[in-house]
């Protein structure tokens, strides 16, 4: 059996994480390719509900990663996104998802190293928890 | 509890009288012994009908949202602070507002009085202290302090915070060790215990939105499960659908929400959805020493922020 690749949805902010991504790119920093990557224009943009589509639709793992505190580009979009992400990623524990399928993380434009390593960490620790199997909507099957 | 009924009554009929509001949104008695509706009084005559007891289990702010006459309003503590959100988030004006507020010593369980009963309840009164049940050839006491909502036993604010005048005498708060050992309790197991709680726990729900409907948080003119581009939420009993369905209410609730239980009564299967919602409370309190509603300054805990907030989640 093959080893197993874990499909991580990943939300970058336009200004910061998303230049990071590419910095990474430029630079050709290895990390492993299990990430999807959608750019958003701010962390504060990213909604519970789209977190939650994609553990619904089967991914993973999702990471979200913005700008850090006072460097948004929107003065203070992130600092919302902080609270908002604090609270939700307490009541995705508690409803019983594992612990490290949810990450988050501020990495400026010019911190292509640490997207890098920061990309390792998330798909190593998702890897290790292995498939998901909570919170994903599988249709019933009709015989 | 008959002397609140008689002050909401004489206020409510003063207020009408004199015009200072088109009408007053209160309780009348339900066609159930054990169930109070709510009630448009819009006269003087109307009036008479109102009453406050430990049967007035829903949320009034309900009823108040994007109206544009002046209004006055029956309020227990918890609901007062719903107000509060309300006025915050632009849903009513101040001085649209007469509060006539109710100092609240609890509301009764439903369920409880029903397991109590031998027969059909006609009727249910209430001295503060003691709860009489009577019905179909059977008549019981029983201490109120025992058939208490859960939420009321845990109740922080049992005074209203603003209002215009109230029905009684103050109360005295509660004092409370451990507001939130439920939750407390779900977080010391493991995640796969708490994923099979929470599955047992909304195993009967129906999908019915009343616990929605019953929220005086939930005023969106389209509810995010009524959009269907994109859909972010199924319609079907699935249980994925269910658990995303009262994680995002109660996400949509959090820092808004004063743990008043109407959802929970308003529910026809008895689900415990406040579960839900008292973790995000806990974690408001906790994190940003935030208590929903206590003053107008204050906007809700995930609308502001601090530079220092904790960051360890975040790598």
């Amino acid at each position: 059996m093959s080893e197993f690749e874990p499909k991580i949805i990943t939300f970058l902010c336009n200004w910061c994480s998303y230049g990071a991504a590419d910095l990474a790119g430029v630079s050709r920093f290895q990390y492993p390719p299990s990430m999807r990557v959608i750019r958003v224009p701010c962390s504060g943009r990213v909604s519970p509900k789209m977190i939650l589509s994609a553990f619904r639709k089967g991914a993973d793992g999702v990471w979200v990663s913005g700008c850090h505190p006072g460097d948004c580009h929107y003065i203070s979009g992130n600092y919302y996104a902080r609270r908002k992400f604090d609270v939700l990623n307490e009541m995705i524990e508690y409803i019983g998802i594992e612990k490290g399928r949810l990450h988050f993380s501020w990495i400026s434009s010019a911190e292509g190293v640490k997207f890098a390593a920061v990309a390792k960490d998330v798909i190593e620790t998702v890897t290790k928890l292995g498939p998901a199997k909570k919170f994903i909507k599988k249709l019933p099957e009709v015989a | 509890m008959d002397a609140y009924t008689d002050k909401i009554k004489e206020i409510s009929k003063k207020i009408l009288s004199e015009g200072k509001v088109d009408v007053v949104i209160g309780f009348r008695k339900g066609t159930l012994g054990y169930m109070s509706e709510p009630y448009m009084a819009k006269s003087e005559k109307d009036a008479e009908n109102l009453v406050f007891d430990c049967n007035c289990r829903m949320n009034l702010v309900n009823y108040v949202t994007n109206r544009k006459d002046k209004v006055g309003i029956v309020v227990k503590g918890c609901d007062s602070r719903n107000l509060v959100t309300h006025i915050i988030e632009n849903k009513i004006k101040r001085d649209q507002l007469y509060i006539i507020g109710v100092p609240c010593t609890g509301l009764a369980d439903k369920k409880a009085l029903l397991d109590l009963a031998e027969g059909e309840i006609t009727s249910v009164e209430d001295d503060n202290e003691t709860i009489t049940i009577k019905g179909d050839g059977f008549e019981k006491k029983v201490a109120k302090k025992d058939v208490l909502q859960s939420n009321c036993k845990t109740c922080i604010k049992r005074n209203p915070v603003i209002f215009d005048e109230l029905a009684g005498a103050e109360v005295p708060e509660l004092e409370i060790t451990d507001r939130f050992a439920d939750v407390d309790e779900v977080e010391k197991m493991s995640a796969d215990e708490r994923w099979n709680f929470f599955g047992e726990l909304l195993s009967e729900c129906t999908r019915c939105y009343a616990c929605r409907n019953a929220c005086p948080l939930c005023y969106c003119p389209t509810c995010f499960v009524d959009e269907s581009r994109p859909q972010w939420v199924g319609k079907s009993d699935n249980d994925t659908d269910v658990l995303t369905y009262h994680f995002l209410r109660a996400f949509h609730d959090a820092g808004r929400c004063t743990d008043c239980g109407a959802c929970e009564a308003a529910c026809p299967m008895d689900i415990k959805m406040r579960y839900f919602t008292r973790k995000t409370i806990k974690d408001c309190v906790e994190k940003y020493g935030f208590e929903t509603g206590m003053e107008l300054e204050q906007r809700p805990a995930l609308d502001q922020y601090k530079i220092n907030d904790p960051n360890e989640f975040i790598k």
